[in-house]
């Protein structure tokens, strides 16, 4: 490792002001910080709690998005061997799902690096680690067959509208990975939605319709099982499908502390009284909890709606905001057949009205403290 | 008399990119090249026109009442223009529908009539009203044609992308045809005026 130090502290200096590479030193930092130590670390930031500094936190997301993305990828190669007629082994298929998501990823980095810097760049700032989580989201969030060059105008759009004209990271109020999804949703709508491109490569007669456009517009037999969605053994994107690595996924940001547990809970809390509501009122024909385990559900709760960022800062918002993301998204997908996943746009929503919400919590407490005041003075 | 001193709603004094006035409609029409075309001209003419009128009566208005004046003088203009456009241009008439009838709303007319018309000449009025009218129709036509060449692929309804990118995979973004997509461009012009003025000081 010594000589790789060794090697960049002399390689930075070229990167230095006056230098003939100065215009590209905040890649070389990018470079530099990601994969060795850094010579100084966050001391203050937008959402720092304790020691623990953004870098860690980022880190940390990765890896617990892991699991759901391993489990994507075998379930991506899994669905187009068996809409293909091929019996394959694990290995196949999971060697075919990870030559989806290669490039899917590698698109990504690319066209969002490249804002990120240029951006970095022009304010004189050094390249923030945001946007490594939210391009290692945005192909888990895509169907496997998507255009790259979609992805990368999607990224493009997201990093430079959602968050740099904003100010970069940590003053985003919209979370850009999901702003990606919404541009394709809206810009290119053939792409993600219909029955079609949940399998990839399949022949025309196979329909690799998702649970929720089942219940949509399917019949009841077509539905999968429980078991099968918890699972993850259905199409969809790349890494919702599996709710088993979800939670585990989960469980890592909540040992580690670094999602919050009052969104989670209340998300789901939110969501599965609303499609129990449903449920019983005979709108929606599938118990409560299954409406969680389809779509985007899980992943948006654990790992969307608890983006430090975006998110309600104050408790009690939290509650709030987590408590009508569930609803909301249960509300859109049941409401509105145009749109049969409703987690997008309810956490899109609520990135919106968490400042509001945050307001709200903060007068309300003033107010209190006030009125307590006030009435100590009375009595004496 | 020059003409320079009209210039200013052109570029510095834009009323949709400094004043941010006109921008509903601006948002609403500017999906096709087309009917943003015949929109600008519309207020155009209609804001020229009330600013002369205002302008040459300005005297024996009453200022209690003169916004009622004003509404009065702007909806003969608007009604006048959109007969025309029904008996001349009928389908861009039927496609702008009801935005013809609110330019009588425009916040650059109401605008320029009380802070100019009121206050000068009918010849000065009458190009302040043509040369924001025009600034306004500039910003309409830039974004229009984005829009309509993203969207659908077209320029005045003729296809410009060509057959062979379809069949490579390129698609027509759909968000252009939406209304957010054109609040975006106009945020984008106005973001690439204001860091070139920036860097001008």
């Amino acid at each position: 490792m010594s000589f790789l130090q060794r090697f960049s502290e002399k390689a930075g200096k070229a990167f230095e002001k006056g230098k003939p590479l100065h215009f590209l030193s905040s890649l070389y930092d990018a470079i530099d910080t990601f994969t060795l130590t850094p010579a100084d670390t966050t001391r203050s930031g937008s959402h720092i709690r304790d020691a623990v500094d953004m870098k860690r936190i980022m880190i940390t997301v990765m890896i617990a998005l892991c699991p759901a993305l391993f489990f994507g990828m075998w379930n991506v190669g899994h669905f187009h061997y068996i809409a293909n007629g091929i019996d394959a082994g694990f290995w196949q298929s999971f060697g075919y799902g990870f030559l989806r998501w290669l490039p899917l990823v590698v698109v990504t980095y690319v066209s969002g690096l490249a804002v990120e810097v240029t951006f970095a760049q022009i304010r004189g700032e050094q390249v923030a680690e945001g946007f490594f989580v939210t391009g290692f989201i945005i192909p888990m969030i895509m169907p496997p067959d998507v255009p790259l060059w979609i992805v990368a105008v999607a990224t493009v759009f997201s990093v430079l509208f959602a968050k740099e004209v904003f100010g970069g990271t940590g003053y985003n109020f919209l979370n850009p990975a999901l702003v990606a999804r919404a541009f394709v949703f809206f810009a290119y709508p053939s792409v993600i939605s219909g029955d079609s491109v949940w399998i990839s490569h399949a022949p025309d007669a196979v329909s690799g319709a998702t649970p929720l456009a089942i219940l949509v517009n399917g019949s009841a037999q077509q539905m999968p099982s429980a078991m099968d969605m918890f699972v993850g053994t259905i199409p969809g994107c790349i890494g919702e499908t599996s709710k088993i690595a979800i939670l585990i996924g989960a469980a890592i940001l909540l040992l580690t502390q670094v999602a919050d547990w009052r969104i989670m809970l209340t998300v789901m809390a939110g969501g599965y009284v609303t499609a129990a509501l449903f449920h019983i009122t005979g709108t929606c024909p599938v118990p409560g909890y299954e409406q969680l385990l389809m779509g985007g559900f899980l992943f948006g709760a654990v790992f969307m709606a608890t983006d430090p960022v975006t998110a309600a800062h104050t408790s009690t918002g939290k509650y709030i905001y987590g408590a009508l993301i569930g609803i909301l998204s249960i509300v859109i997908r049941m409401l509105n057949k145009g749109y049969p996943e409703g987690m997008m746009l309810a956490i899109l929503l609520m990135n919106i009205f968490a400042p509001l919400i945050d307001y709200c919590v903060v007068q309300r407490n003033i107010h209190k403290r006030q009125n307590r005041t006030k009435s100590i003075h009375n009595s004496r | 008399m020059s003409l320079k001193k009209y210039l200013g709603p052109l570029s510095s004094d834009n009323p949709i990119l400094v004043q941010t006035l006109g921008v509903c409609s601006a948002l609403a029409v500017t999906a096709q090249l087309k009917p943003a075309l015949v929109m600008a001209l519309s207020v155009t003419v209609v804001c020229a026109f009330s600013n002369l009128i205002i302008s040459l009566i300005r005297n024996t208005i009453p200022p209690r009442i003169r916004i009622i004046v004003q509404l009065l003088i702007v909806s003969f203009w608007v009604i006048l223009v959109d007969q025309v456009l029904q008996a001349y241009v009928y389908e861009i008439s039927k496609l702008l529908s009801v935005f013809v009838g609110l330019i009588i709303t425009n916040c650059i007319i109401m605008g320029r009539l009380e802070a100019f018309a009121l206050s000068h000449k009918p010849w000065p009025s009458f190009m302040d009203g043509l040369m924001n009218g025009l600034g306004y129709g500039l910003v309409l036509i830039v974004v229009a044609f984005f829009r309509e060449l993203l969207g659908s692929g077209t320029l005045w309804n003729i296809p410009v992308v060509p057959h062979a990118w379809y069949e490579a995979g390129y698609l027509n973004n759909g968000l252009m045809i939406l209304p957010p997509m054109a609040l975006i461009l106009v945020g984008t012009i106005i973001w690439i005026k204001n860091s070139k003025t920036r860097r001008a000081k």
